[in-house]
């Protein structure tokens, strides 16, 4: 088992429903975000073309956050989600200063909080809120060891990108282009 | 390269446009832990060599500072932490490939024993020091009969603490300007300096203010190497590395990294200290104290640089 998210940036029309689906969903605290839209503008004028991207915690195999933790508590479960348990996280922040993609935030309880993949939809079968909430459905979710997978299917049939990957982190998130 | 020119929409407070994760206690803390492992590991090899009676206020009189410096660094750090009631979680986990986890179990010991040695070595201070209790008597005569288990112990663990103030940093490959193994050398040369200037503050004995001026010197000597090193390190690392290097090479942080760490903290104490050693006479407060400054500034310059450089995306 392994979850993973690809983000069509070619039917991405940044409407941060996703965002939005993801705070209350979570509950994330007002003026924080477990996802968040990016909207990027590349080239020299007069060539510049713009993406739109749905970004959250990268999911990665090899990840920097869980291997700076001191007391345990950023862990990578079954599927290789990584998250945080609430009571043994003591708020250093080495995560936090782990992360490539800063997708961690310091929770106003104390305890560090990131996207789970909404862990508790998906283990009751349900995609996670921004997946299933998206109006031009460009978010995919699945199984990548699944062959039938809709991620599987759509990383097949289409380009992709992950970010950062010279990081070396290995990222499940990925961008088709 | 392709760069991205512009990227909007983030909005993770404390993280975007730079981290905002690490404040003035850890770059104190870091500061202080440097400087106990300095002045622990000092006194330490000074008393297993022999040489106690030649070098008294290394080895007797400034490690009273340490326990002070440990558990204000530590207070720091604890006021650092968000989820503080759960700071015990450090000490039910062993993680290896954790540097916070192997410096929180190298406080654990660093600790006691500073306050160990300072009782070993109170009535130095406190001619008519009482202990009041016979089984701190006993205590006391148990240590002093292992007291050269004790210095190894301490030397041991003070440089593992002054390595780690720097390998803290350096575990970090998401900031590029801390992602580099020489701050974990350059870190501890630095705490040693800071450690070795406080005996040349309160030592009395012109032959051994003599010699720590003298070990001031050549630290400082490794850290100038030290810091030329790095640079060339990044500059002839990637894109990222460059970049970070940039900060002091031009960028946000140029002028107080030059002139606090490298120019006021290194080289006019040098310049100072080779003068005393050639027979004129300067207050030695004065290097003593500009070198404790830059070893403050550099882990200050260092932890705030770190959180601005970043990988691009």
């Amino acid at each position: 088992m392994r979850y993973a998210m690809a983000v069509d940036t070619r039917k991405c029309v940044g409407c941060s429903d996703c965002v939005v689906a993801c705070q209350t969903e979570n509950n994330v605290p007002i003026g924080f975000c477990r996802d968040w839209i990016v909207e990027v503008t590349n080239g020299t004028y007069p060539q510049l073309e713009m993406e739109l991207r749905s970004e959250r915690c990268n999911q990665c195999v090899n990840a920097p956050c869980v291997r700076c933790c001191p007391t345990g508590a950023s862990h990578i479960v079954d599927g290789g989600i990584v998250l945080v348990t609430h009571n043994e996280c003591i708020g250093c922040g080495a995560c936090m200063a782990s992360c490539p993609y800063d997708a961690r935030y310091p929770h106003p309880d104390g305890y560090v909080d990131k996207c789970t993949f909404c862990i508790h939809r998906i283990k009751n079968g349900l995609s996670p809120a921004c997946v299933a909430v998206c109006p031009t459905k460009c978010l995919y979710f699945g199984d990548l060891h699944d062959p039938n997978s809709e991620v599987s299917v759509v990383l097949k049939k289409r380009k992709s990108k992950t970010l950062i990957p010279e990081a070396g982190t290995d990222p499940q998130l990925y961008f088709l282009i | 390269m392709e760069e991205e020119l512009i990227v909007s929409g983030r909005m993770n407070q404390m993280i975007d446009p730079h981290l905002h994760i690490w404040h003035w206690q850890i770059s104190l803390y870091l500061f202080l832990g440097g400087m106990a492992a300095g002045i622990l590991a000092i006194a330490a090899l000074y008393f297993i060599r022999g040489r106690e009676n030649d070098y008294k206020t290394a080895v007797r009189i400034t490690p009273f500072i340490a326990p002070f410096l440990l558990v204000i660094g530590l207070l720091a750090l604890f006021i650092d932490l968000r989820h503080k009631l759960f700071f015990w979680q450090l000490y039910t986990n062993i993680k290896l490939q954790s540097p916070m986890s192997w410096g929180a179990w190298t406080l654990m010991v660093i600790t006691p024993v500073s306050f160990v040695w300072c009782a070993l070595h109170i009535k130095d201070i406190f001619p008519n020091w009482d202990w009041k209790y016979k089984w701190l008597y006993d205590l006391e005569a148990f240590f002093n009969k292992y007291k050269k288990a004790l210095a190894w112990v301490m030397l041991i663990y003070a440089i593992i603490l002054g390595i780690y103030t720097g390998i803290l940093l350096s575990a970090f490959n998401a900031r590029p300007l801390w992602n580099t193994s020489i701050l974990g050398p350059l870190f501890l040369a630095s705490g040693l300096s800071a450690g070795a200037a406080a005996t040349l503050v309160l030592s009395k004995d012109s032959k051994e203010r003599k010699q720590f001026a003298r070990i001031d010197l050549v630290l400082i000597g490794i850290e100038l190497f030290l810091i030329i090193h790095m640079f060339m390190g990044f500059l002839a690392s990637t894109q990222v590395q460059i970049e970070a290097a940039q900060l002091f090479l031009g960028g946000q942080y140029t002028m107080s990294f030059w002139i606090f760490v490298v120019i006021l903290g290194m080289l006019i104490p040098a310049l100072l200290e080779i003068m005393e050693l050639g027979k004129f006479h300067i207050p030695v407060v004065i290097p003593a104290v500009l070198v404790i400054f830059g070893s403050l500034m550099l882990r200050f310059i260092i932890v705030y640089a770190g959180q601005v450089s970043r990988w691009l995306y």
